[in-house]
């Protein structure tokens, strides 16, 4: 009998597909059950953030940051206000640094828990996401408690932190950190050797070492695949040099090797907050050049060099010295960088923000290539995709 | 993770580069503790493969690549590459200057994360690179003209979408502003603010 060849069917995987976890157009060329081509189609959510930026303020440029991945904002806040201090040579008080590891860990397990329970829910278990659900909002509380939003804190500016830890919120904190170990080991019973979660798992997109360098993954997608690299310990910033913690490294890349590390990551993010809450030092919050932060409310009233400085803040804003650097945190789903651009002005000349999920996005050719359509779902939940950050 | 091979310093790296590829540097500039190394279109892909493959750098991630719009410049776009070296635990950034019609050789064949970030320096600047596999637009619409990022281009854009009820359909109209753009600059006049200065705008008031 003669063999007929069949035409490759297209087929149009979202934008308002739930696990394409937000406005993903994935176009996939499929050969019956397997895919032979995936062509994602993004910038569905794309907002411009980087040209918002060109026109903005280096304060009011902050919030857009917390609209990139809108999962872990502080991290991203972060990234920008390390940016700027670097160009402006600043260094911040030390209660500030801890501060912020503080709360850069808190949004890495805020992070972790949606990726872990959403890629569950995304390949059949439908429990963990109940559960994780509840912990997000304990920490949400603590992001509220610090900045006054739950998601979009603000929270991290250059200079230090917008303001002090209210009474109470660490002690708070430590207690919820003595008991969230239970929360993770639960949340491992029910995965981790879960047969029907490892048949989903276990060898479906697998990176090599190599492939996932010249992929560009960062973070715990590269961690998968056997390269310990994780910039808090390679390039520390802020307080990161005086935490003791360990990096959990993955051997098969593949998508149950990602979920590994990211659990492990949950109980290493654990160690640095209670180093951070036994060791949380005293004294000012942001630095006090006046110059860069503004003075407090009570020295406004009296002082006519304070109003001065609060209102040319808050209208001029400060100048930042030409220049141009790339200044890069670890963030929960990798190496989240800005290259910032500096003509000198009150305004930022060219803010390129750079996005670990971009990486991830634009390797979904080359790892959903090949497996089965399901399989496209499990790849998808397994590289934290969050489109607020690919789109930018 | 070094190995047996010494680790180069960041500074001493400069001068190392800097000999190694005189003939296709153009400057080998600090920007900070920052390295940058400037070259044109024509040596872009020998300096990348270098730093790529050379042992005492290794830069085997390409982080970022992005555009940058100079429109004083002659040359007004500048490529920009970040990479980073996993093994030596450093950084440098090449950057590349070109212009609307000069392509720029695409480094997809070094590094398969330049694929996307070069169709979205296409997409945000119109910056061409040759020999790219598949360079279409990445983030605006289908059927969006022009480049956004260019600082010629207006940050509300030209044209806006709604439903019709009508047609029954989504439709694109020009844009239409309730109010007009305040772009705010509140430069201190001791230091010269453009807006207030520049003759056109004092009578654009009100």
């Amino acid at each position: 009998m003669a063999e007929t060849s069949i035409k490759p069917l297209t087929l149009n995987f979202g934008p308002q597909h739930p696990a394409a976890h937000g406005v993903l157009r994935l176009v996939l060329e499929m050969d019956g059950e397997v895919v032979e081509r995936a062509d994602p189609h993004i910038g569905l959510l794309h907002r411009g953030t980087e040209k918002l930026i060109e026109h903005k303020t280096y304060l009011q440029a902050v919030p857009y940051f917390d609209r990139l991945d809108y999962v872990s904002p502080m991290s991203q806040e972060h990234a920008f206000a390390l940016a700027v201090e670097r160009l402006l040579g600043l260094e911040i008080p030390r209660r500030a640094r801890y501060i912020r590891v503080l709360y850069a860990e808190l949004s890495r397990v805020l992070n972790h828990i949606l990726n872990i329970t959403t890629f569950a829910l995304d390949v059949g278990a439908m429990t963990p996401l109940l559960w994780g659900f509840e912990e997000r909002e304990h920490l949400m509380e603590f992001y509220e408690r610090a900045s006054g939003a739950r998601l979009h804190a603000a929270y991290f500016r250059p200079g230090g932190v917008n303001q002090d830890l209210p009474a109470g919120l660490l002690d708070d904190i430590g207690r919820w950190a003595e008991r969230f170990p239970s929360f993770v080991d639960d949340l491992e019973s029910l995965l981790t050797n879960n047969r029907i979660f490892k048949q989903r798992t276990v060898d479906i997109g697998v990176v090599s070492e190599a492939e996932a360098q010249s992929l560009g993954f960062t973070g715990p997608c590269l961690r998968a695949s056997g390269v310990p690299w994780d910039l808090r310990k390679s390039q520390p910033y802020d307080a990161y040099d005086e935490m003791s913690f360990d990096v959990p490294i993955g051997r098969t890349g593949d998508c149950y090797a990602r979920y590994l590390v990211r659990v492990e990551e949950l109980r290493q993010s654990l160690r640095i907050i209670s180093q951070c809450i036994e060791r949380m030092p005293d004294g000012p919050v942001k630095t006090t050049d006046r110059k860069i932060s503004p003075p407090p409310r009570g020295e406004m009233k009296r002082s006519m060099e304070a109003l001065i400085h609060h209102f040319k803040l808050y209208t001029e804003g400060y100048h930042v010295p030409a220049g141009e650097t790339y200044t890069a945190v670890e963030a929960p789903k990798g190496e989240f960088g800005v290259y910032l651009v500096a003509d000198g002005t009150n305004r930022p000349y060219r803010c390129k923000i750079r996005a670990p999920g971009f990486a991830f996005m634009s390797a979904m050719d080359f790892l959903s290539r090949g497996h089965m359509l399901a399989d496209t779902v499990a790849i998808i939940g397994s590289l934290d995709i969050v489109f607020g950050e690919i789109d930018r | 993770m070094a190995g047996d091979r010494p680790v180069l310093l960041p500074r001493e790296l400069a001068d190392y580069l800097a000999d190694a590829l005189h003939e296709q540097l153009e400057t080998v500039e600090w920007s900070g503790s920052e390295l940058s190394l400037r070259t044109g279109p024509d040596n872009v892909l020998e300096v990348l493969r270098f730093l790529r493959t050379d042992s005492q750098c290794l830069f085997g991630i390409l982080v970022d690549l992005c555009g940058v719009d100079w429109p004083d410049r002659e040359q007004r776009f500048e490529v920009v590459y970040n990479l980073l070296s996993i093994r030596h635990n450093l950084r440098v950034r090449v950057k590349v200057a070109t212009d609307e019609e000069t392509p720029v050789p695409t480094a997809t064949g070094l590094f398969r994360s330049a694929e996307w970030n070069e169709r979205e320096a296409w997409d945000m600047y119109g910056i061409f690179f040759s020999d790219h596999p598949d360079l279409r637009r990445l983030l605006t619409d289908y059927g969006f003209e022009g480049h956004p990022m260019r600082k010629d281009f207006p940050l509300t854009g030209t044209v806006e979408v709604r439903y019709d009820d009508e047609q029954k359909r989504v439709i694109y109209e020009p844009v239409n502003l309730v109010q007009d753009f305040r772009d705010f600059d509140f430069e201190s006049p001791w230091e010269g603010a453009r807006a207030v200065l520049s003759p056109q705008s004092g009578t654009g008031e009100d």
